[in-house]
């Protein structure tokens, strides 16, 4: 047999792509596999680029998905610093930006996301960054430190962890944001006004329906952000946090079904058997919300979808279908969130906003649980995982009452 | 080096020599060992890396006992059992040599 009939080429190696090399040798497969990764690093986490890395709180090792001699000892082949170009699927091959060409059986694309940029006068002045990678995360703490003005462009989960990483170095930090209130696209308003409280009492300034004209500049370098309004915001440093886009194009490019994402099936599985997608780059269906086909960007669904592919590439039962949760630290916060508020029409609070700890229940007009969000409540986030995997029924009262308790809710 | 031996739900050993100083979690992590997902990196944000203690090893001297984030998170992973713990929130150390630790069913 020869290789080609038996071997896994990943393009991507990120942590989708990262976990699903491992995962195919945990689930038995013994032909090749070949893990193509653009950025110079083995795999890697990049939740604590915004937080414990930005703060310098962690080290290089730690942010490494697994040591870099894991590989080899794994016998799966790391091939950094190239990207795969194109694919052949008559053929199955692919080719790589450093000319090379791979035969493949299976094919995994775990091409991730890349930051949304907006076409802005100045926005290619030096101190203009983003935050996606390990080098952009470099930058942006090389950019930071007492008496620094960090402006975000941006008041998503990226530009509010920045924010709070900024001011525990010391810096100044203003998040200008488009929308009347930040995180309005992944958040409700109780949640949003919650923390844009709390960013406040940490010193850092919020401009809500804050328009960006332009970056300004002078010698190349950014000194700031004009706003529509005729506003000027100083800064020694510009974070653009407006979202992301999936990485799609070398699917689209091979006649691959994509629609703001590679559409998937439950199994990982693209419009080509001989080819999944994971993570980031994907449109997937949501068993627990009608096979609703979603963007999931977090760490969980390219783990859940690493073990999708695995699983079919193996011949191993299909993975039970994960309920989607997604974290965020912010300061002394804890974020975390169970489900997804598809259609909610209620929303429930259980808890006390004042004493920072609370969880806000997310139902369906049947009352269903959709989604909670808990903050500094891992019981309720816990339960609430269970509740929503159930798609359990339950009415305001009950949720509200705290002489009842999360397993009694659960139950 | 610390040896900690991992058992899947399956019966099957590993015995992993894990440095002082790196988690339980991590152990299985950077040796591939199947059945800790451990999604959120070591957190304690997500309860997928639970394990049950040997019980000899419980009350042993060098495992504190779990925090209250951690005692918050277990009450709810899969399976719980009075010797769950989160393997994230182990920190190998030189008492620990010979740590016996199994793994539930499933993470999620």
């Amino acid at each position: 047999m020869s290789q080609a009939d038996n071997h896994v080429v990943i393009a991507g190696a990120g942590h989708a792509g990262g976990s699903a090399a491992a995962l195919l040798r945990q689930m038995g497969w013994t032909g090749a596999i070949t893990l193509v990764g653009e950025e110079p690093l083995p795999p890697y986490q990049r939740p604590p680029l915004s937080k414990a890395w930005l703060k310098g709180e962690a080290d290089a090792d730690s942010l490494l998905l697994r040591p870099a001699a894991f590989y080899a000892g794994a016998d799966i082949g790391l091939r950094l610093g190239t990207r795969v170009e194109t694919i052949n699927r008559a053929e199955r091959t692919v080719t790589l930006s450093d000319g090379a060409a791979l035969s493949y059986s299976h094919l995994i694309l775990a091409l991730g996301a890349r930051p949304r940029r907006i076409p802005l006068a100045g926005a290619d002045l030096a101190g203009v960054l983003e935050l996606r990678s390990a080098a952009d995360a470099d930058a942006l703490k090389a950019a930071l430190g007492p008496g620094k003005r960090l402006a975000v462009i941006g008041g998503g989960y990226i530009g509010l962890e920045a924010a709070a990483s900024a001011r525990a170095l010391g810096a100044e930090a203003t998040i200008i944001e488009r929308e009347s209130r930040v995180l309005a696209r992944v958040a409700c308003p109780m949640l949003s006004h919650f923390f844009e409280a709390h960013h406040r009492t940490r010193g850092v300034e919020i401009l809500t329906d804050a328009q960006v004209e332009a970056l300004t500049g002078t010698s190349g370098h950014v000194t700031g952000v004009r706003l529509a309004d005729g506003r000027q915001v100083d800064a020694d440093a510009v974070l653009v946090g407006v979202g992301a886009v999936a990485n799609e194009e070398l699917a689209r490019d091979a006649g691959l079904p994509c629609d703001n994402g590679i559409v998937v099936d439950g199994a990982a599985r693209t419009g080509d058997p001989a080819i999944f997608a994971i993570g980031d780059c994907t449109r997937r269906p949501l068993p627990l919300y009608g096979d609703r086909l979603w963007r999931l960007e977090s760490v969980p669904n390219a783990l859940e979808q690493a073990k999708q592919a695995a699983a079919a590439i193996c011949g191993k039962p299909a993975p039970a279908p994960e309920v989607p949760w997604f974290w965020s630290d912010q300061y002394d916060l804890r974020l975390q969130i169970a489900g997804i508020p598809f259609d909610a029409a209620e929303i429930v609070l259980r808890g006390d906003m004042a004493l920072d700890s609370f969880a806000l229940f997310h139902l369906a007009d049947d009352g269903t649980v959709l989604a909670v969000e808990a903050v500094n409540a891992a019981q309720e986030f816990m339960g609430g995982r269970r509740i929503v995997a159930k798609r359990k029924r339950l009415n305001p009262a009950q949720i509200r009452d705290m002489s009842l308790t999360m397993q009694q809710l659960a139950a | 080096m610390p040896t900690v031996t991992y058992i899947e739900y399956n019966g099957t050993e590993h015995r992993i020599e894990v440095p002082v100083g790196k988690t339980v979690m991590q152990g299985a992590i950077d040796n591939n060992v199947p059945g800790i997902d451990a999604d959120c990196g070591g957190e304690c944000a997500c309860a997928t890396c639970h394990v049950y203690v040997d019980a000899a090893w419980l009350d042993k001297t060098g495992l504190p006992a779990p925090g209250s984030q951690e005692a918050s998170m277990l009450s709810f992973a899969a399976v719980t059992q009075p010797d769950s713990r989160l393997s994230c929130q182990i920190t190998v150390t030189p008492d620990l040599d010979g740590l016996v630790v199994r793994m539930p069913e499933g993470q999620h």
